[in-house]
């Protein structure tokens, strides 16, 4: 059931939403330049803090379809009532949402980089960091998407619960991309797996909580 | 043998208002029980109860495995209707068959009509082999070919040692045992 379910949703997302959030990154990345103006040694200098501006807002767009739509339809009591754990939901639902988002955000991390001049080593150490802190992002938007799952105007709440909690992501995620000797992948890749463990129970206990 | 669905001593209550209380009931399998009360008296919560997808403020709830037809078909809108009644059960062709859905099974499911969608979500359960059906409202939107189609199921789930409790305003065909909430 969690296979089928994991299928299910990359099957929905590759369909259709999927490809919002790389859309949205590059128009970030875009705006990063007309901001700033086209200076090169500038633009080199915070190049890889603007893709991490942008991942984060790119993040932002799917969580309204990652657990609402499911609790709307009766999809999640569906599956409650054969057995399936509400933290197995959750746990798949992280595992599909980052499968579709991951992957993307880094092929469109490309041709950013090149809009923003980033250099070569930069670059590579840029994609690692954004590659670690992917998985972070998606556990934290199923939570939120899950905290937030059927309340009015959960859209403006979604932002507001997680851009703040993926502060320590950006941070060490940033420090990685910037400096090597600065310990920031550990301790990027620390956050990204607390949140990919703590995600499923959060979703889990939000699921429960949100039934009626 | 063992009943499908026992409440013993059982109270509800929701949004802090007390919906019922020191209610049991026994189901076994063959048995139908038809749940009536006035609009808010409980009956969808019981039946929520029943499915395991709320917590009783009182008393013990035994079940074996069921199969919930509420208002929500938990079918995907953009698959076919075949494909999307698949993911819940593989066998889904006699019961699609059985509530003459076969000529739909390629369209959408977001283009299914109100009684089509309904019957959608009957066959779902009908598809699955849980023994023990838990139906809101199964009458809702059904023209009267879907209600006779409803009966004829019904009445095969209970001959195969099944049980059905079903809350509804309508008269269902059958023997059914009844049970009022909020009299």
């Amino acid at each position: 059931m969690i296979r089928a379910l994991i299928a299910r949703d990359v099957r929905r997302s590759i369909g259709g939403a999927a490809w919002l959030p790389v859309g949205f990154f590059l128009v970030v990345a875009t705006l990063v330049p007309f901001a700033v103006g086209p200076d090169p040694r500038l633009l080199e200098r915070i190049a890889s803090g603007g893709l991490w501006i942008a991942a984060l807002t790119a993040a932002l767009l799917p969580i309204e379809r990652l657990i609402d739509p499911d609790r709307a339809s009766g999809v999640l009591d569906q599956l409650a009532i054969r057995g399936v754990s509400e933290e197995a939901v959750g746990a798949a639902k992280v595992a599909a949402h980052w499968l579709t988002f991951g992957p993307l955000l880094l092929l469109a991390a490309l041709p950013s980089s090149f809009i923003l001049g980033i250099a070569p080593d930069t670059l590579g150490r840029t994609l690692v960091a954004l590659a670690v802190g992917t998985p972070g992002l998606a556990a934290l938007a199923v939570m939120v998407g899950a905290l937030t799952s059927g309340l009015p105007r959960a859209g403006a709440l979604t932002g507001v619960l997680l851009l703040p909690l993926a502060i320590p992501l950006l941070i060490f995620g940033a420090g990685a991309s910037g400096d090597p000797d600065s310990g920031g992948l550990l301790l990027e890749a620390a956050v990204s797996l607390l949140l990919v463990a703590a995600s499923p129970f959060v979703t889990g206990a939000a699921i429960r909580a949100s039934r009626t | 043998m063992k009943p499908h669905l026992r409440f013993e001593d059982v109270a509800c209550r929701r949004g802090g208002r007390l919906l019922f209380e020191g209610l049991s009931l026994a189901l076994g399998p063959g048995e139908a029980l038809h749940l009536t009360g006035p609009n808010g008296s409980g009956k969808s919560s019981l039946l929520r109860l029943a499915a395991g997808l709320l917590r009783a403020e009182a008393g013990r709830i035994d079940r074996s495995d069921v199969a919930l037809a509420d208002e929500n078909s938990a079918l995907d809108r953009e698959l076919p209707l075949g494909k999307a009644l698949r993911f819940w059960a593989d066998g889904a062709d006699a019961a699609m068959e059985a509530l003459d859905l076969a000529r739909l099974a390629h369209v959408p499911v977001r283009l299914l009509s109100t009684g089509q969608a309904k019957r959608a979500t009957l066959a779902r359960v009908a598809a699955s082999e849980a023994p023990l059906w838990l139906l809101d409202e199964p009458l809702n939107g059904l023209d009267s070919d879907g209600i006779a189609r409803l009966d004829v199921i019904i009445t095969a789930h209970l001959q195969r040692g099944g049980a059905v409790l079903a809350a509804s305003h309508g008269k269902l065909g059958g023997s059914w045992t009844h049970l009022e909430l909020g009299a």
